[in-house]
């Protein structure tokens, strides 16, 4: 697949180097609010990979991820921020983060259960009703959560003396949190796991004939899911050093959904790019003074370009912008070899039956 | 002793009944069908069998009662469920498929055998291993659902309307196939088929249901020379 020079894959290479000078060179080139919005990227990067396992792999539909990111910035900021425990005070947020995860896996995990005997529209339909419950249910509780007035916390300082800003520091770990979160799911989507909740998205009955428990594979993927929403929440909170019900209003969960779709479903870097999309795009639309199309003027109505941009998106690359890209590096690869007059490399699986022709097919979707 | 043994099962849909006290009993190294219209309960007796719908009555494999026990478990005693409409995993590889079959078994070395045997009876499959299965067509992905049913090395086989939409050439040489596995590897087989002319020529025995009952049963051969099951399946 890849051109060797010295037994080393270049091409690999030359993009993790380019990859690592991108990931320096932003927070040391943009400004504080860039920097802190490219934070928050790194956490919706966590939050979008979570929701890929469960409704991009395992074929879940949820709606409501953003109510286990809402468990975890909550249990952050309760414990870091209003409700000292005993003997131990206020919790320092290395020990939120993790806990914040574990928090929202139990949920997760909890939701998981009743949603066994959910599928498709009604799965999504369970999980947008927990979605809309978040925001009234902690305002509800405002003895507790701090209602209306939401929590404030101390903003994160970088540890160790290290000379960098807040938001530096904010950039710096919650990318490092987002590269160590991509390990585990990304063994997990290759081991057998993976293969079972693929089954089970392609086909439950097929996937329990050949042994698999639903119950198991499904509240499994519910438990992951919720894991990395409720570390992402935690970040979030943690990046704002504030929160309140508001922030967790049903756009959130829609928001997620949307950044995997766009970013490519089921495809292991979407979550990078949706992140990405979901967090710069409607900036940009809010700044771009508007286009202009003889006498309608989308300026001042980010939402509508941020609108056409997602039907583009969706029109022109329906596997997302990671599908979209890969596609492009398939055909860059043939033209490649056509001109060498090379042998064509392996083909990716999904464009084998195009080469080879003559053998009867149909696509069944 | 009858490896799968049906004792009076009733099995439905919430206040819908399909199956009216069903007995169906499946001598092991047999091929066994079961013939009938549609909604006559066919499929439903092959998911009481994988326990994937709730039935009364008896159920027994291997002289063990299995009887509503969870689809998962029945299927590691050793019974593959071939679901109606191809069992293929889309968005997975040929191999994957393959492999998923393979689930819950540990004997490595034997599911590399098992695995070089599917092969031989699907030898387009070796071209095609890296190939997801939705791009393979109806016949292929048929194949390929027997192959991954084959993979768990069960001791039987069920089968459901494996001609389902497939060409009559391809139809033929999916019976042969099973005709010929059943034959060396003394597998056990269970179909459900519309197609009574084939499923009748590839059966040692069989069950003719209408309307969640057994109407009638016996030899293939026999069957085959029935008046009625001439008229009403064979359209002679």
């Amino acid at each position: 697949m890849n051109a060797r020079v010295a037994g080393l894959p270049v091409y690999s290479l030359v993009l993790a180097i380019a990859g690592l000078v991108v990931f320096i060179g932003i927070p040391l080139t943009t400004n504080s609010f860039q920097t802190f919005q490219f934070a928050n990227v790194a956490a919706f990067v966590i939050a979008i990979l979570g929701l890929n396992i469960l409704t991009g792999y395992s074929g879940q539909i949820s709606l409501g991820n953003g109510a286990f990111m809402a468990v975890g910035g909550y249990t952050t900021a309760l414990l870091a921020a209003k409700w000292p425990l005993p003997f131990i005070g206020f919790v320092p947020y290395g020990l939120t983060i993790p806990l914040a995860g574990v928090v929202a896996a139990l949920l997760g995990f909890l939701i998981g259960i009743p949603a066994l005997r959910l599928r498709g529209i009604y799965l999504a339909l369970a999980t947008f009703a927990l979605a809309l419950a978040v925001t009234p249910v902690l305002n509800n509780y405002d003895g507790f959560t701090g209602g209306h007035a939401g929590v404030f916390l101390k903003s994160a300082r970088p540890p160790f003396g290290l000379d960098l800003s807040n938001d530096q520091w904010l950039y710096l770990m919650c990318w490092a949190i987002a590269a160590i979160l991509y390990v585990p799911a990304f063994l997990m989507l290759r081991s057998r796991t993976g293969r079972a909740w693929m089954a089970i998205r392609d086909s439950e009955t097929a996937a329990v004939s050949s042994g698999i428990s639903l119950a198991y594979y499904k509240t499994l993927a519910f438990a992951i899911s919720a894991f990395y929403a409720g570390i992402a929440g935690s970040l979030f909170v943690i990046n704002n050093a504030y929160v309140d019900p508001d922030s967790y209003s049903l756009a959130l969960s829609l928001t997620l959904l949307i950044g995997l779709v766009i970013g490519g479903l089921a495809n292991v870097w979407g979550p990078i790019l949706g992140a990405v999309l979901v967090v710069w795009l409607p900036y940009f639309a809010e700044k771009s003074a508007g286009i202009r199309l003889g006498p309608i003027s989308l300026g001042g109505k980010p939402d509508i370009e941020f609108g056409i941009v997602l039907i583009l998106i969706v029109f022109f690359a329906p596997n997302g912008l990671a599908g979209l890209i890969g596609r492009g590096i398939r055909w860059y690869r043939s033209k490649r070899d056509a001109g060498r007059g090379a042998a064509p490399e392996p083909v990716p699986a999904v464009l084998k039956e195009a080469t080879q022709g003559g053998e009867p097919s149909e696509i069944i979707t | 002793m009858a490896l799968l043994e049906l004792t009076e099962v009733h099995a439905g849909y919430g206040a819908i009944k399909a199956l009216h006290g069903v007995s169906v009993s499946v001598e092991p190294g047999s091929i066994v069908a079961i013939l009938g219209a549609n909604g006559a309960g066919k499929t439903t007796t092959l998911r009481s069998i994988s326990g994937m719908v709730k039935s009364a009555g008896r159920i027994s494999f291997d002289g063990k009662e299995i009887t509503n026990h969870k689809p998962e478990d029945i299927a590691r005693l050793g019974i593959a469920h071939v679901p109606e409409g191809r069992g293929t995993l889309a968005q997975l590889t040929v191999w994957e498929n393959l492999q998923m079959g393979a689930y819950v078994r540990r004997d490595r070395q034997r599911v590399k055998q098992d695995y070089e045997r599917v092969m031989d009876y699907f030898p387009w499959m070796r071209r095609r291993r890296d190939q997801v299965a939705a791009l393979l067509s109806g016949g292929e992905q048929q194949m390929l659902a027997i192959g991954r049913a084959l993979m768990m090395a069960p001791r039987l086989l069920l089968l459901d309307e494996p001609s389902l939409g497939l060409a009559p050439i391809v139809i033929r040489e999916i019976f042969e196939i099973v005709q010929t596995i059943s034959k060396e590897q003394d597998l056990t087989v269970l179909i459900v088929e519309q197609n009574a002319n084939l499923a009748l020529r590839a059966a040692q025995r069989a069950y003719v249901l209408e309307v969640g009952r057994v109407v009638l049963e016996g030899a293939a051969a026999e069957l085959a020379r029935h008046e009625s099951v001439r008229k009403s399946y064979l359209g002679q």
